[in-house]
């Protein structure tokens, strides 16, 4: 057993190649989904009915389809519309449009949730449209949905073990070719899932540095 | 006093809202003339608050007119058309609002609440915004708070922001909805204060308040509705001591009932 270890040790810079490749997802799918979530919030609770229902049909679309089967649509979907992207930006694809969707739906929550006094106090102060969105609604919602937020990162990180089906080299792919090569399931997969343990510790950690930052500017 | 030519700021004719069948305001014409500090008093659910935010249109009344120095709110001049979102919004910010329950924007410091609407708004220099914004804190006595968040301050504090956040849009009137009623009894005082302060400078002011006191003090027109009307419109000197309508003298014997104790 010691030695099924040694052997996952001897290939630790596939294996570290595997976590920079996982974080870089994370980070990268994360960014983007929080950026196209707050696009997509306005959205969602926009009085123009075409808005709001096609972006509600977006989320609920999202919502409502098996991540592994939204990964293989795009993988050998976009190939036969005639788009050709690398495994990699499919996964990263995936990843954002799926999580986009739930963070979407997370500060719709929270806007919903606002004091109406806000509500009335920027639109008695004179703010319309796109600049009572961004000045008045948008960083309230925010700060309100941020443990949300850190939950939903906590979801991209484990969505992302599922890329190993497209041959995206994250740590489970990393971590699945050392073990089928060595027949070494039981050290590899707890190696794995040991280090996606820290990091979701590391990210709690963040999360709570932040939220501390939030709190003074939370209602 | 008398020979000053005085302007109305506020011309309320007719205006009527009823929420699900039931009236709330029914038929009240009001005007509000410059530098008056109007008092609207009246027992709870008489419908004074909802006056006072339908004079910034945050409530829509089914009928009647308001306007403001002369321009009509809500409705397009010379036509029927409702306001666009944008030409309302322009409207809106020359009437300063004081809520009752502060409504401080929580994720921004105390000198950022005072000059966002300002800067964003009224696309002021943000450079002149902050000195103002710097003495309307020193006239709350505030100065020492700039930096501080909304979350880190108590109800008084944060009424006073409100207001000096309200003045510093320039209004042209000033609605306060019940700026008291939501704070610790040992907090009304330094609000009302900066409230009376406003009253002596000529600020124009529409106050809705359950403050018989202040009101008696600082009113220069007292307005007593019940049951979404008018009942009783008059001096404050006049109204508390001689009240002329029954439902008046009911609602003031309460307070001196109350006062007793």
């Amino acid at each position: 057993m010691k030695g099924d270890f040694f052997i996952v040790w001897e290939h630790r810079t596939q294996v570290l190649d595997g976590l920079y490749c996982t974080l870089f997802l994370l980070f990268f799918s994360g960014f983007a989904s929080i950026v196209l979530g707050v696009l997509i919030t306005p959205l969602l609770m926009s009085p123009k009915r075409f808005l709001r229902s096609s972006s509600k049909a977006f989320v609920d679309a999202m919502r409502c389809v098996p991540f592994l089967l939204f990964v293989y649509l795009i993988y050998f979907g976009l190939p036969s519309l005639g788009v050709r992207i690398s495994n990699w930006s499919a996964g990263a694809m995936a990843l954002i449009l799926y999580n986009s969707a739930y963070m979407a739906e997370l500060m719709r929550g929270a806007w919903q949730q606002l004091p109406t006094s806000y509500i009335d106090s920027g639109r008695a102060f004179g703010f319309t449209g796109w600049k009572y969105i961004r000045h008045i609604i948008l960083t309230p919602v925010f700060m309100r949905a941020l443990p949300m937020i850190g939950n939903q990162m906590i979801q991209i990180l484990k969505d992302s073990a599922f890329l190993t089906v497209i041959a995206v080299n994250e740590l489970t792919h990393e971590l699945n070719g050392i073990q089928s090569t060595y027949f070494i399931p039981f050290a590899s997969f707890l190696t794995a899932l040991l280090i996606y343990w820290l990091i979701c510790v590391c990210m709690e950690f963040v999360m709570s540095f932040i939220n501390r930052y939030a709190n003074e500017r939370r209602a | 006093m008398e020979n000053r030519s005085q302007k109305k700021v506020l011309q309320i004719s007719g205006v009527s809202k009823s929420f699900s069948g039931k009236f709330v305001l029914s038929d009240i014409s009001l005007d509000v003339m410059q530098g008056e500090t109007v008092c609207l008093l009246g027992p709870s659910g008489c419908g004074k608050s909802t006056l006072l935010r339908c004079m910034n249109w945050l409530e829509i009344p089914d009928a009647g007119s308001i306007f403001l120095t002369g321009q009509r709110i809500g409705v397009k001049e010379g036509s029927t058309h409702k306001m666009s979102d944008r030409e309302l919004a322009q409207l809106r910010a020359k009437i300063g609002m004081v809520f009752q329950s502060f409504a401080l924007w929580p994720h921004l410091s105390v000198l950022d609440n005072i000059s966002l609407a300002p800067i964003h708004v009224l696309k002021r220099n943000a450079r002149e915004v902050h000195e103002q914004a710097y003495e309307l804190l020193e006239k709350v006595g505030l100065l020492d708070k700039a930096d501080a968040f909304p979350s880190n301050l108590s109800g008084g504090q944060k009424q006073r922001v409100g207001i000096a956040r309200a003045l510093a849009m320039n209004p042209k009137v000033l609605l306060l909805d019940e700026p008291t009623s939501a704070l610790d009894p040992m907090l009304v005082g330094e609000v009302l204060a900066v409230v009376q302060s406003l009253a002596l400078e000529g600020v124009t002011m529409v106050v809705v308040t359950h403050e018989m006191e202040f009101a008696r003090q600082v009113a220069s027109k007292v307005v007593f509705m019940d049951e979404g009307r008018i009942i009783e419109t008059g001096e404050p000197k006049s109204f508390f001591e001689y009240p002329q309508t029954e439902k008046a003298q009911r609602f003031l014997s309460r307070f001196h009932g109350l006062q007793s104790h």
